[in-house]
């Protein structure tokens, strides 16, 4: 489903991702953790189209196509969704317009009708009800005045309404007491299918106990330094990181 | 007859003989001194520090008929234009057309008025009852400055225009819209609103300006408002003038004690538009609110002057006005507050929000604050911006096309003006008003908010 090759990719003229390679095959969930400013949100918004970022070598396939000669929206409507780190508030904007018109262009993407009113609102209720948030922020303006949590939960309603083919989970599960994060891991493990690849960016083991990943990268100083299945990250719980990393710039020296 | 007001007015005498009130002596002298005012001041320049940003140059070049074509009275306006007024009345209001600047009773609709309430065209009110006048027009207190410039050319000239009196204590539960309809090429109007609400009075007023059949002309127009002792008016100007159209406007009202007085002014239209929006609040526990909303696309300039006079204490004014500059539209708001020595335990707010979506775009925004009382409560502030990268990537990556992302953003900025209209059926016109101005159109968006 997705295939990224030797991706570099950097920001003002400083290299963040130094040379990623990561195949994520249909049916899989794949962890990619790693220390702050690693660039675990570098890959994501890359991945989603974010042009403040420039690829500076590599390729990355999507579904066989080349992901980078298609626009943020087309990605969107061809499965792609982002969940991000900062959930970003959009004052004025209702939050079940973005939801019905997000729903939308993906439908006319794909040649399907626009879904009535009250189907779409049956549909998103039901959402809510999985995700545990309460339905009156549906009117309230995108994520405007929403707690770290309620943000948090409305990516995740996003994500179960428009229910992608490659989920990018950025540190979905940071900053949520355990009840958030249970309605949280919840919501994602309920994504899971054959059909669908989700890649969990994390910084913390503790999503994990809930959904447990095929595999787990860790990412340090732009490279996935070593992956693993879920034994991996209760290692690094245990470890800590600095292991990896300092594993990474003995790899890099000797480079 | 002198040769600087020999240019706006062109054949006085002319002009004269057509215009309401004949007869009047206080009136003829009030005219004669505006026509000398004017004579004496001529059009604004650029030096003149309220009209540093706003060059009149081109209505002073410019050469228009004052008086509308012959054989146009309103009373026998086509079908098609009568169907066109028929769209731009407000479902629900209380109607009063002006044609080409001249009241059009056959168009309008006043039936629903409750007792105690006197709406009549101003020309006719000279001719059958100019006692009621006398006392308000030219009313000093309502002018924060001398009579100048358009205010004195409109005083000279103005042929005709709303008059509205309350009773003590009357509510017009329906919204009073004052529609003025340009349909006549370089015609030149000056019209004249005198609204007078009596104590406890309430009265919503909409006085909007459209052109149907006309694009480029100049509407010069005031209106004076006296809002009585706790009495209330809400006064919602919309200028929706031709692609060509000079618009000129002032609004000034004077509130007593405990009133209110709730300004919203919505300027879509017009190549160059001057508003001028001037409040007195000459007695305690009076309030005032001014919104206002403008939009410059193409080469369009939209000037807003507010002054708000504290002149006595606890005076509460609330001020927030937004704005949307795109293609090389520039926009110019002043906003002043002046608290005066008297005026303790004023509480005054401005705030004016820019956004600029093009880089040809231009504003230039001056909240000002003049304070000469001690204790007081003021905060002003203004700001200039675009459009936030992360939230256009955030609606992307949800699938919206960039242009739609865009369109969506300024829509949401410029429509909190809109939504802080009360009445359901304004604001209905308004967001469609707004939707179908906003900068790359509407076509952008499929599905709206
Ligand atoms: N827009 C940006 N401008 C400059 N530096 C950035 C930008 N975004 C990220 N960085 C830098 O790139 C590195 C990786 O950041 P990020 O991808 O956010 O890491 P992570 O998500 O793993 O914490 C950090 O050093 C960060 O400071
Ligand atoms: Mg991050």
């Amino acid at each position: 489903m997705l295939e990224i090759t030797n991706l570099h990719v950097s920001v003002d003229g400083k290299e963040i991702l130094r040379g990623i390679d990561l195949v994520v095959q249909a049916g899989e969930v794949h962890a990619v953790m790693g220390p702050n400013g690693s660039g675990k949100s570098t890959l994501a918004q890359v991945l989603a189209g974010r042009d403040s970022y420039t690829v500076s070598a590599g390729s990355v396939r999507y579904d066989g196509r080349d992901l980078f000669a298609l626009s943020p929206e087309e990605r969107a409507r061809e499965g792609i969704f982002l969940a991000f780190q900062y959930p970003v508030e959009i004052p004025g904007v209702a939050n079940i317009y973005l939801l019905k018109a997000a729903l939308n262009a993906q439908r006319q993407h794909r040649g399907l009708p626009e879904l009535d009113a009250v189907d779409f609102l049956a549909l998103v209720r039901d959402q809510l009800k999985r995700v545990g948030m309460d339905e009156a922020l549906l009117y309230r303006p995108v994520n405007q005045g929403f707690s770290g949590g309620e943000k948090k939960r409305n990516e995740i309603l996003q994500m179960a309404v428009l229910q992608p083919k490659l989920a990018i989970l950025d540190e979905t599960d940071s900053g949520l007491d355990i009840d958030a994060l249970k309605a949280v891991a919840d919501g994602i493990e309920a994504m899971r299918r054959p059909d669908r690849a989700i890649i969990l960016v994390t910084h913390y083991q503790r999503l994990l106990d809930y959904i447990v990943p095929n595999q787990v990268h860790v990412l340090a100083q732009g490279r996935i330094a070593r992956s693993g299945g879920p034994e991996l990250a209760r290692e690094l719980e245990r470890r800590g990181y600095a292991w990896v990393e300092a594993a990474a710039a003995g790899t890099g020296a000797a480079a | 007859m002198n040769a600087v007001a020999d240019r706006p007015l062109g054949d006085y005498a002319r002009l004269q003989a057509a215009l309401p009130g004949q007869g009047l002596p206080w009136l003829e002298r009030w005219r004669a001194e505006a026509l000398a005012a004017f004579a004496a001041s001529g059009y604004p320049t650029l030096r003149d520090e309220d009209w540093k940003y706003t060059s009149v140059a081109a209505i002073e070049n410019a050469v228009f008929d004052l008086l509308p074509p012959a054989g146009a009275a309103p009373a026998e306006v086509s079908a098609k234009l009568g169907a066109a007024i028929e769209a731009l009345a407000l479902p629900g209001a209380c109607l009063m057309v002006f044609v080409d600047g001249r009241y059009a009773p056959a168009l309008s609709r006043l039936d629903a008025l409750p007792a105690g309430v006197t709406v009549a065209s101003l020309a006719e009110t000279l001719a059958r009852a100019p006692e009621r006048l006398q006392a308000w027009l030219g009313r000093r207190q309502f002018h924060a400055s001398p009579l100048a410039g358009f205010a004195a050319l409109n005083a000279a000239g103005f042929a005709d225009g709303a008059y509205v009196h309350v009773d003590q204590g009357v509510t017009l539960a329906a919204p009073l819209q004052l529609l003025f309809v340009a349909s006549a090429e370089k015609l030149a109007t000056h019209s004249r609103n005198l609204i007078v609400a009596e104590a406890g009075s309430r009265l919503d007023l909409i006085e909007q300006h459209a052109a149907r059949g006309a694009a480029g002309y100049l509407s010069n127009v005031v209106s004076d408002l006296a809002v009585g002792p706790g009495a209330a008016i809400a006064h919602y100007k919309l200028q929706e003038e031709g692609a060509r159209a000079f618009h000129v406007a002032a609004v000034n009202a004077e509130l007593q004690q405990g009133s209110r007085f709730a300004s919203a002014s919505f300027a879509f239209g017009a190549a160059l538009a001057r508003t001028d929006i001037a409040v007195a609040l000459a007695a305690e526990n009076a309030e005032c609110t001014l919104d206002g909303l403008y939009l410059a696309d193409g080469r369009q300039h939209i000037d807003h002057h507010t002054r708000i006079d504290h002149l006595v204490p606890r005076g509460t004014s609330r001020e927030f006005y937004k704005g949307v500059l795109a293609g090389a539209g520039r926009a110019v708001f002043n906003g002043k507050v002046v608290i005066h020595e008297d005026a303790q335990h004023s509480d005054a707010a401005q705030s004016n929000r820019n956004l600029l979506l093009s880089p040809l775009a231009e504003v230039d925004t001056k909240p000002q604050l003049e304070i000469w009382a001690d204790d007081v409560k003021c905060s002003h502030g203004a700001t200039v911006g675009q459009l936030d990268p992360e939230q256009i990537f955030y609606l992307r990556s949800r699938g919206l096309a960039a242009a739609a992302a865009q369109t969506l953003l300024t829509w949401a900025f410029a429509a909190e003006m809109v939504e802080r209209v009360p009445l359901a059926a304004l604001r209905e016109r308004l967001d469609r008003l707004l939707r179908a101005r906003l900068p790359q159109s509407g076509e952008t968006l499929e599905v709206w908010p």
